[in-house]
Formats: structure tokens, C-alpha cells, sequence
């Protein structure tokens, strides 16, 4: 596909992990008086210049769900950037409820993949704007493009190719993806460029590659690889890395970014 | 002098915390209601808008909303339409073979873009006209976009008494209308409300114009 004619701006992303109202793993910011508050952290984020915000509901039960309703209202009420919630989303019901509570996008995951036809449900009512697939892919399998879809955080490997079920969801009425790999994930060696390249042979809409990342370096990587945006969790909550160190990385290898 | 009053129209489009709370923060007064009357006597209506142009222009009718901005403009008194709030402004809209009356304040179809990629989504310049209020000292900032469908040309023009509409336009594979400055009607097709600072800026210039 050849390159989109726009100066659009490569959008950077930090994600949280809430359970029960509260930011889980990895969280070590100095001169922050509750780290663990995702209303804070998502502040402060968006102060550093985040472009867009992604919470995943890490929640177990349906009780403990009222919670996220609650932090994704006080976080809309305060952060001035688009906001994605993904997690435990099985319905229309759910996403009318998350796009009530303040959220712009949800991110639909394994219901999805239970039942195909819950992304045009959503796109049909919603729009696509709001239905981002988030996909966990790993390599191997029996494939045809050697990347698998796994479920349960990459746990319990299906037979779907990650790459048709790409293609599939975008049909149905996905308006992102958002590219996890589980074989990069934690392992802060970089992002799968080659996992973000065949994303991107197959998609007409944004990619958001996500899982690796370890140094400022990695960003422009993804990015290159053919990513319209890149989101990370762990090296901005240990405060290894700011946003604006990830920009202007990015920057100097020659991409659009907003300052 | 107090703060403008401004009402955001409620009638069921998505998410509108996020421009309430922007509103306030750029010095409005600001509730958030189907209520005629008190959407008629705000000094200024936003009018939001998510989802496909349709259902957003059906939701509007069935609520009336589209009453609501008609008699607003008739008196002069400003609008802000915003994203699909602003598309429904046009003539029509053509979604997925969908044709859709719309508003017809303004002439023209809404429709999808010219981008290999689709949505636009993400953070754009634009290029203001000559002598924009909306965009005084923010027109080198970025905005926020989500959106497939625009208003890529533009034909209404300014006859003396009236003066000229002034049009913002931004590009992703062809450029398309990003804002417009129309007497009392004014619209963007980006969302101030999610665009940061520069939103919350453009905003407050509107509100500078309501009284």
C-alpha cells in the first residue's frame, strides 16, 4: 500500500492496566502522590503530551466493573485527548455504557473473536471510529502467515491467522487495530516490525503496534515498520521514559509528531 | 461580565463529558439538555455529533434538535456544530450507498474520503483563512480527527450585505473542510473538545464571539 499522502502526526500512547479502580503492575513514578490513582497517571500523561490514552480493564468480576465507569468519567473530565477502554467488552450494552461514562473507543478482544459478528454490531451503532480490534498474536501455529491469534493474554493459542482475522474484522467494521505481540511483549527488546509490516499489507485502517518496547529507539522502529501510532505501558509508568522522550526520538528519525 | 451560557443539545449522540467540561474550563457556563427553551436563551449551542450521519441526523429529528438550530439561526444566535454535528449542517450526507438528507444550512454532500487509509484519525494541521476569530493564535497548532467522511468542496460564497463564510481546510488524500466560520454558524470537523490545549483555546475564542 503505498504511503498516505498527510501530515498527520504519529500518535504516541501510554496504557494502563486498572483492576478495581486502581492502577496495576509496574507503576514507579517519583513526585506522584498516588501512583496507583489512573485518574493521576492518566493526567499526568496527558500534561507530558500524550496523544491519545488507552485503559484496559483488567477487572475480574462484573461487580468490580461499576469501578471503571467511574475512573473512565473523572479521567474524560479532566484529560482533553481521545480515550480508549478495552477489557471484558462482550456487548453493545457495554460499549454504550463505556461511551456514556466518557470513553471514545473501545477495544474489542476475545468476544469478538467468540462472535464475529459483535464488530458490526458495534460499527453499525457506534460507528467504526469506536471499534478498535485489539488483537494478542504470537508466532507459530499451522498459519499460512506463521502468526497466530492467542486469548487470555496470550495463554491459549486459537487456529485463526492473525493476519485473515485482520482483514475479516476491518470487513465486519473494525476502525483501528491495535497489534499486540505476545512474543515481544515484556521482553523490551523492541516491537515485531515484521508482525507491524504484514499488519499493514493488510489494513486500510490505523495500526497501533503495541508490546516490546524498551528503549526510546524502538518507537521510530514500529513506525517505519508501517505503525500510525505506537503504545507502550511498563517504560513510561517506571518512569524510564517521558512521552516527550519517545517524540523526540521519533522526530529526529523524521517523523511528524505533535509538539 | 458574567461567563456565557452554553448549552450542550442532549439528545442521546455518544459521548459529551469531555465537552462539557472543556466548555467550562474555557469559561462557559454550561449545561447539558434537550430542553427548547433553555437551548434557545443559551447564548451559545454546541451540537455534537458521533456516529454515522443517518442516525446522528435521525436522532436529531426525533428530538427535534434540528428545530432547535433553525430558530437559533434564524435569530442570529450561534451555533457550534461539531464532527458529525457538523456534517449534518450540509445538504447531505452519503455513507455506505446510504444517501441522508441533512440540515442544509450549507450546500454540498458529506462523503467518504480519498485516503488509503481510513479513518483520518489522529492529530492534523489545518489552514485558517485570512481574519478567523476561531482560530486566533492557534492556527499552527495540531487537532484531533476521527472521521471517514467530509465535506470536500465548498461553494457558498458571500454577497454584500452578507459576508463571506470563512473555510478551514485540512488534507488526507485530497483536502476536506475542517472548520467554518458563518455569521452566527460555526463548525468544526475535528474535536476541540479532544484536542488538547489548542482545543480548549478554540473553544474560548468561540465563546469571545457569543456576546
Amino acid at each position: 500500500m503505498s504511503t498516505t499522502p498527510t501530515s498527520l502526526a504519529v500518535r504516541v500512547i501510554p496504557c494502563l492496566d486498572v483492576a478495581m479502580g486502581r492502577v496495576v503492575k509496574g507503576v514507579n513514578f517519583l513526585n506522584l502522590r498516588d501512583a496507583g490513582d489512573p485518574v493521576a497517571l492518566a493526567r499526568r500523561y496527558y500534561e507530558q503530551g500524550a496523544d491519545e490514552l488507552t485503559f484496559l480493564d483488567v477487572t475480574a468480576t462484573v461487580d468490580d466493573r461499576e469501578t471503571m465507569y467511574d475512573v473512565v468519567r473523572a479521567t474524560a473530565e479532566q484529560v482533553f485527548i481521545p480515550l480508549t477502554v478495552g477489557g471484558g467488552v462482550r456487548s453493545t450494552a457495554d460499549v454504550a455504557r463505556l461511551l456514556a461514562s466518557g470513553a471514545d473507543k473501545v477495544g474489542v478482544n476475545s468476544a469478538a473473536i467468540a462472535r464475529p459478528e459483535l464488530i458490526a454490531e458495534i460499527a453499525d451503532r457506534f460507528g467504526a471510529q469506536v471499534m478498535v480490534l485489539s488483537l494478542d498474536v504470537k508466532r507459530g501455529g499451522t498459519t499460512d502467515s506463521g502468526f497466530v491469534v492467542t486469548t487470555h493474554g496470550g495463554r491459549t493459542e486459537t487456529d485463526i491467522d492473525a493476519l485473515e482475522w485482520a482483514a475479516r474484522a476491518i470487513d465486519l467494521g473494525a476502525g483501528e487495530l491495535l497489534v499486540n505481540s505476545i512474543d515481544a511483549d515484556g521482553t523490551r527488546e523492541g516491537f515485531d516490525t515484521e508482525l507491524i509490516s504484514l499488519m499493514r499489507s493488510v489494513s486500510s485502517v490505523p495500526v497501533v503496534a503495541s508490546g516490546g518496547a524498551g528503549e526510546a529507539r524502538h518507537f521510530p522502529q514500529a513506525i517505519a515498520a508501517g505503525a500510525d501510532a505506537v503504545l507502550a505501558a511498563s517504560v513510561f509508568h517506571n518512569g524510564e521514559m517521558t512521552i516527550g522522550d519517545v517524540k523526540r526520538e521519533l522526530r529526529d528519525a523524521g517523523n511528524t509528531v505533535r509538539e | 461580565m458574567s461567563a456565557p451560557s452554553v448549552v450542550v443539545l442532549d439528545y442521546g449522540s455518544g459521548n459529551v463529558h469531555s465537552a462539557v467540561k472543556a466548555l467550562e474550563l474555557a469559561g462557559a457556563n454550561v449545561s447539558l439538555t434537550r430542553n427548547a427553551g433553555e437551548a434557545q436563551e443559551a447564548d451559545g449551542l454546541l451540537l455534537p455529533g458521533v456516529g454515522s450521519f443517518a442516525a446522528v441526523m435521525a436522532a436529531l429529528v426525533e428530538s427535534r434538535g434540528n428545530q432547535i438550530v433553525d430558530r437559533r439561526l434564524a435569530g442570529g444566535r450561534p451555533v457550534l456544530g461539531i464532527c458529525v454535528g457538523m456534517q449534518v449542517l450540509f445538504e447531505r450526507g452519503v455513507e455506505r450507498g446510504v444517501d441522508t438528507e441533512g440540515m442544509g444550512e450549507w450546500p454540498g454532500t458529506v462523503d467518504r474520503l480519498r485516503s488509503p487509509i481510513l479513518p483520518h484519525m489522529g492529530w492534523n494541521t489545518v489552514t485558517a483563512p485570512e481574519g478567523t476569530a476561531l482560530f486566533n493564535g492557534i492556527e499552527d497548532e495540531r487537532f484531533y480527527f476521527v472521521h471517514s467522511y467530509g465535506a470536500q468542496d465548498w461553494s457558498l460564497t458571500g454577497t454584500a450585505p452578507i459576508a463571506e463564510p470563512l473555510v478551514t481546510w485540512a488534507d488526507h488524500g485530497g483536502r476536506f473542510v475542517a472548520a467554518v466560520e458563518n455569521g452566527p454558524l460555526t463548525a468544526t470537523q475535528f474535536h476541540p473538545e479532544k484536542s488538547g490545549e489548542a482545543g480548549i483555546r478554540l473553544l474560548a475564542n468561540w465563546l469571545r464571539t457569543l456576546r
